[in-house]
């Protein structure tokens, strides 16, 4: 893992890509710094943090794209595959690698409140609380994006959909209020929701058998339950639509609540992520 | 050592390689031959662990690719059709990730890549990006990083596709010399270079072994018998009479052009070599002018043809089950 870290490190140091990453992370904390706190005076570093996080939809996908796309076209892919080193290893040296250069620009940003604190009362355990999270909610992120980047050959499609989906969950809680939250309305998404878990299961297994028994398992179950305790329905889609959110998290940590569940949540959302990009690393050796 | 048994690869319906078994002896070059869409690469994918297999193992130096993936996977180089480099990085950085990778100690990291890169000839190039390099220091590149960390086999997959001529003559003596010190496998669909490098041989037509033997044994399979050209300035009617007075002669073919008379003189199972002499002593106790003797031998390309026969065509039962695999139990 370390040899790949390395690599990855050396890699992503040539790449103008993680240069664009860094300036676009500097100068929107940057921006916003100098209107939170210097041009309004405010003593709170970590309303800056929260006002920047959108800039994930867009940094995000640039710091991602390349992650495994890139060596499906370079074909380097194979080399991998080749050489003594199992699919964690590969995929957790391109993480932590990645993980790196999201926190270097972050270490600069990590002077701000100490910087700040010369010139009034800033309360800094809040401050760097929101700041771990902030590296922990990254980390959940970039993990999304290299699962998307190890979907495709094509790092413009791989950033078109990371953003696609970091958008969508930024956006989740707001969605939520726009989605039925009757019994019957939360239903209906259960069984699209169905569908498209086994059309997407007959898609990577070329069993269509398979697929429609994946469809029928949960669409069975859901209407059993439906039949046992509708009840449960009831709010069903915009409750899980506002628990998916990572980024309504976050705002709990700027809050000043140092809320630990929300850590365990992001690190889960990550193992996840990392476990599916292993999984379709290690699909296409069986296609 | 390396035991291919009973493999078997499916894409879907498609069955690129069929029931493949053969043993690999260490020490040797190894051609694999086949036309295109054969299943050679699919094979190597399959030996290198780049690719799963539908049925059937391989064992390499007694690990199973797929059990044991790592312990296997550092016994062997592998240089896929299209070179894995790193566009951005220079031959010795790039050399460096791979002998890490395959636990290469530190502090023979730098011997290692400076030797691979001499024995390569990359050494002069080794601070250029690799994306300013040559097709061929490319390929050089490729074969460098397949051998580093001194794996005892070495697997190439069309190694000298897309060089120029001049290349293709320097990378075939690298692939020489490689195997002095390691087992080699390349894959090619060029005979003249299988026949030019490899110890053994073997074919490869829809998925399936055809045949498995050195090139020597191959072309002589193909002909059956041992034949003689002899050329001589004389005619017809002179050459016949002492041909007749040999009696290890079986059968004979004769031509004539612009005086001079060409004769296909076969010998049956006899030593060619001694029969080739007492001819020349007949034939000079009766004064014939032969002014050239050729032994006459089936060109790989032949055995090729004969064997891959009509593999482009979509017929279901191929007819090459019959050929011998001599020394696939040797």
């Amino acid at each position: 893992m370390i040899t790949v870290m390395r690599h990855e490190l050396n890699m992503q140091d040539r790449s103008f890509s993680t240069y664009l990453f860094g300036f676009f992370l500097l100068e929107t904390v940057g921006i916003a710094a100098m209107i939170y706190n210097i041009n309004n005076k405010m003593a709170n570093f970590e309303y800056c943090l929260s006002t920047i996080t959108l800039v994930f939809v867009l940094i995000i996908p640039i710091i991602t794209m390349k992650s495994i796309a890139e060596e499906r076209k370079l074909r380097t892919d194979q080399l991998l595959y080749s050489l003594p080193l199992s699919m964690w290893d590969i995929v957790l040296g391109k993480f932590f690698a990645t993980l790196i250069n999201f926190m270097l620009p972050l270490s600069f940003v990590a002077v701000y409140p100490l910087l700040f604190k010369r010139y009034g009362n800033v309360f800094l355990r809040t401050s760097y609380g929101s700041l771990i999270a902030f590296v922990f909610l990254g980390g959940a992120l970039i993990a999304v994006g290299m699962f998307v980047s190890s979907l495709t050959e094509n790092q413009g499609i791989a950033a078109g959909i990371s953003a696609v989906l970091i958008a969508l969950n930024y956006y989740s809680m707001d969605l939520a209020n726009y989605t039925s939250s009757t019994k019957q309305g939360s239903l209906i998404a259960v069984l699209i929701f169905s569908l498209v878990v086994g059309f997407i299961v007959r898609q990577l297994t070329k069993s269509t058998a398979g697929g429609i028994l994946i469809f029928v398992i949960l669409a069975g179950t859901a209407g059993i339950v439906y039949a046992i305790k509708s009840v449960l329905f009831e709010g069903l889609v915009p409750g899980i639509m506002s628990r998916i959110s990572l980024f309504q998290r976050f705002y709990t940590f700027v809050n000043g609540d140092f809320d630990v569940t929300a850590i365990v949540y992001y690190i889960s959302v990550t193992a996840l992520f990392l476990f599916l990009c292993v999984q379709s690393l290690e699909k296409r050796r069986y296609s | 050592m390396v035991e291919v048994s009973h493999l078997t690869k499916k894409y879907g319906d498609f069955t690129a390689v069929s029931d493949l078994s053969f043993t690999i002896e260490d020490g040797l070059i190894y051609g694999f031959l086949g036309p295109n869409g054969a299943g050679k690469s699919t094979t190597m994918n399959i030996m290198t662990g780049c690719l799963s297999a539908t049925e059937g193992e391989v064992i390499i130096e007694g690990h199973d690719i797929f059990e044991e993936a790592k312990e296997a996977k550092k016994c062997i180089g592998y240089l896929p059709e299209i070179p894995p480099l790193y566009p951005d990085l220079t031959p010795v950085e790039y050399l460096e990730f791979v002998a890490r990778a395959k636990g290469v100690p530190a502090n023979e990291l730098d011997e290692q890549i400076e030797n691979v890169m001499e024995e390569t000839g990359i050494t002069v190039y080794a601070n250029r990006l690799i994306k300013n390099l040559s097709k061929g220091y490319k390929q050089r590149v490729g074969i460098a990083q397949a051998i580093i960390g001194r794996p005892s086999l070495i697997i190439l997959d069309e190694p000298t596709v897309g060089l120029d001529p001049k290349q293709i003559i320097e990378i075939r003596n690298l692939i020489k010399s490689l195997g002095r010190k390691h087992t080699v496998v390349l894959s090619s669909h060029i005979l003249s270079e299988v026949q030019a490098i490899c110890d053994r041989v073997m074919i490869i037509s829809r998925g399936k072994l055809v045949a498995f033997d050195a090139p020597e044994n191959l072309e002589s399979l193909m002909l059956g018998e041992a034949a003689i050209e002899v050329k001589a300035n004389c005619g017809k009617d002179v050459i016949e009479p002492v041909i007749q007075k040999m009696d290890f002669v079986t059968e004979y073919d004769l031509s004539e052009d612009e005086g001079v008379c060409t004769a296909i003189v076969r010998i049956g199972e006899n030593d060619r070599q001694k029969m080739q002499a007492e001819m020349f002593r007949i034939f000079g106790e009766n004064a014939v002018p032969v002014f050239q003797m050729t032994p006459v031998k089936a060109s790989l390309e032949d055995v090729f043809i004969e064997l891959t026969h009509g593999s482009s065509e979509p017929d279901p039962e191929p007819e090459d089950e019959e050929v011998p695999q001599e020394d696939a139990e040797e």
